[in-house]
């Protein structure tokens, strides 16, 4: 192939990570964004969303869109729920004491990670994707006789991957409505701005919390469900979109929600394209020491706004 | 008069680990010459998270640049077997004050994802740099490189000294450490940082040493794991082994001389006897996190110092 249509293959995929990243790293920014929680097991929950998913998928049987539907439906509920239940008996007994959170969610990443290796086992296993059509993608070129549209090998994608793309894209606008426009919106936002005035005008600002860090679960999950046919699922699946979203999230600025999907954009990309023209690694090293860097030297994030 | 009676409890512990050697069965033997190696690393983490305050997630750094540091030039250099120390704590010095010089510049909680960062870079160049490091599977030390005037470090009776020689010293020096002026002001920092700073003391710069003093120690600990047991990889330099650090020293008892032995003698174990039950080991791990943030932030050393014996260092 040559470095056009190449470079075009490298940022469809690199426009899925995006899909999914926005997903989970939108989730990560409400959590840090209304408790000033910094949840390392967020990961976690995305490995549980693709778990959750395969075991609803093979318990339906049938066909293949059955089984997704309802682990589109299904997963997110179970998996929030799991995370209110951690919020309840771990998080808010620390009174989201920042520092001791860190350092209990760490604790939280290993207890999922291991009960799932368990549980589900070692191996990864794959999910039916509802619908999957190969969609062959046509490139120009200009030669004697003017413009010509080719249609090179290997240059394809699938309906699937063109249908992540745009749930995510749904998703992540309903939940900006959400936080926007809705009354529970406006009591979030009302408790992040403070807490303990929210509380003053009768807001349940713990049950507000629970229900916030179960959003960010659930969103976490649902990033895993619509990947989980093209990757599979398996238990270590959570270090990289935990890596991914924290590097998105901070870039971005913490708790910025444009600044977030700016963010992911730049970051699916680039890593996209870094990781099909270099190596994965060199990717992951140039990302990580970026958000070194920016925290050190812009930590309000590179689109956030300064904060006092 | 405490001065003296710290100094007993001291000597005592370290004599405790000499008889040791000669009560406890061969398989016991193997494993204390692992934890006082590890041991050192959590001393070194303790001085910084315990002792200054500064909760890092990013301590493999020092830890594998440590290894590397000695592994690297024995295996690809040919370098003997102190040079190449020499040249371990140096890089694991030079390492630390780099981080520490960038990472300095965030307190709380983005420091703690900057080390976190810096770890996760360093843990990726580790596998970049897969010729030489082999990535996840790691390269061994053979025996003949591991010899040194006349010990042979592969003898287990070697090995258990030298980790105990290696732990003695890490023990003695932060014990004195945290007993000097630089040492009291480290605390100081801790406890209150803004009245330090008005003190007039030079708050960044103490902390910068704090951070290459517990970065070195760190390194030494790599160094002597990788040349006592014969192996560098780097799984070594992942993110777990940045977490168990925090994890023997939350266990053990922050801020206390003896908390990070008894932690990680106690994690060990633990992982050893659940290990013959699961291969999910690493809940122990996660379970013990969660539930000492939970009950018990002042660890095992902590709680007896609170409720037994004050003086405790």
């Amino acid at each position: 192939m040559e470095f056009g249509p190449h470079l075009f293959l490298a940022i469809l995929e690199g426009a899925i990570t995006t899909a999914v990243i926005s997903l989970t790293a939108v989730g990560l920014s409400i959590v840090f964004g209304i408790m000033r929680v910094v949840n390392v097991a967020h990961g976690e929950f995305f490995m549980l969303g693709a778990v959750v998913a395969w075991w609803v998928a093979t318990t339906i049987g049938g066909h293949p869109s059955w089984g997704f539907v309802a682990a589109l439906i299904v997963t997110p509920l179970i998996v929030g729920a799991i995370a209110s239940l951690a919020d309840r008996l771990v998080l808010a007994r620390l009174n989201y004491d920042p520092e001791r959170t860190i350092v209990a969610t760490i604790g939280l990443l290993y207890v999922f990670q291991q009960v799932t290796l368990m549980t589900f086992g070692p191996d990864a296993r794959p999910v039916e994707p509802p619908f999957n059509h190969r969609i062959a993608i046509p490139w120009f070129e200009f030669n004697e006789s003017g413009l010509n549209l080719i249609w090179p090998w290997g240059l394809a994608t699938t309906s699937y991957k063109l249908a992540v793309i745009a749930a995510a894209s749904i998703i992540v606008t309903s939940v900006w409505l959400f936080l926007n426009r809705s009354q529970f919106g406006l009591i979030m936002r009302a408790t992040q701005l403070d807490s303990e005035m929210a509380t003053a005008f009768g807001v349940p600002v713990r049950r507000v919390y629970s229900i916030v860090f179960g959003l960010g679960a659930a969103l976490a999950a649902l990033g895993a469900v619509l990947i989980v046919p093209v990757q599979q699922a398996h238990y270590l699946m959570g270090g990289d979109p935990l890596l991914l979203s924290f590097i998105v999230v901070i870039i971005g600025g913490l708790g910025s929600l444009p600044g977030t999907i700016l963010a992911a954009v730049i970051i699916g990309m680039s890593d996209g394209i870094i990781s099909v023209f270099f190596s994965p690694t060199l990717a992951k090293i140039l990302a990580t020491l970026l958000v070194a860097l920016v925290l050190i030297f812009k930590p309000q994030g590179l689109f956030g706004k300064k904060v006092k | 008069m405490s001065d003296f009676r710290e100094q007993i409890l001291h000597f005592s512990n370290l004599g405790i680990l000499v008889l040791l050697f000669f009560i406890v069965s061969d398989y016991h033997d193997g494993n204390l010459a692992r934890i006082m190696v590890l041991a050192v690393y959590a001393l070194g983490y303790n001085l910084l998270f315990g002792y200054t305050g500064l909760l890092s997630l990013g301590h493999a750094l020092f830890f594998a640049a440590g290894m590397y540091g000695l592994a690297l030039p024995i295996h690809h250099l040919g370098f003997e077997p102190l040079s190449a120390f020499v040249t371990s704590l140096s890089v694991a010095a030079l390492v630390s004050l780099a981080v520490g010089f960038l990472a300095l510049r965030t307190t709380g909680v983005a420091f703690m994802i900057v080390t976190l960062m810096f770890a996760q870079a360093g843990f990726l160049i580790s596998l970049y740099f897969g010729k030489y490091t082999r990535g996840d599977e790691g390269f061994v030390i053979q025996q003949a490189e591991r010899t040194f005037a006349g010990f042979d470090f592969t003898d287990p009776t070697t090995r258990y000294f030298a980790a105990f020689a290696l732990f003695a010293t890490a023990y003695l020096l932060i014990a004195w450490v945290v007993r000097t002026p630089f040492g009291k002001s480290l605390i100081a920092i801790r406890e209150n940082e803004d009245r330090a700073r008005m003190l007039g003391y030079d708050v960044q710069f103490h902390k910068l040493i704090a951070v290459v003093l517990s970065g070195t120690i760190s390194g030494a600990s790599g160094a002597a794991y990788a040349f006592l047991f014969g192996y560098a990889g780097a799984t070594f330099a992942s993110v777990q082994y940045s977490i168990l650090p925090l994890l023997w020293v939350l266990l053990g008892g922050a801020g206390t001389t003896i908390g990070p032995l008894i932690g990680t003698a106690f994690a060990f174990y633990l992982i050893d006897i659940s290990s013959d039950v699961t291969t999910a080991h690493l809940l122990v791990v996660g379970l013990a996190i969660v539930l000492l943030t939970l009950f018990a932030p002042q660890g095992l050393a902590g709680e007896i110092r609170a409720r037994l014996f004050r003086w405790l260092p």
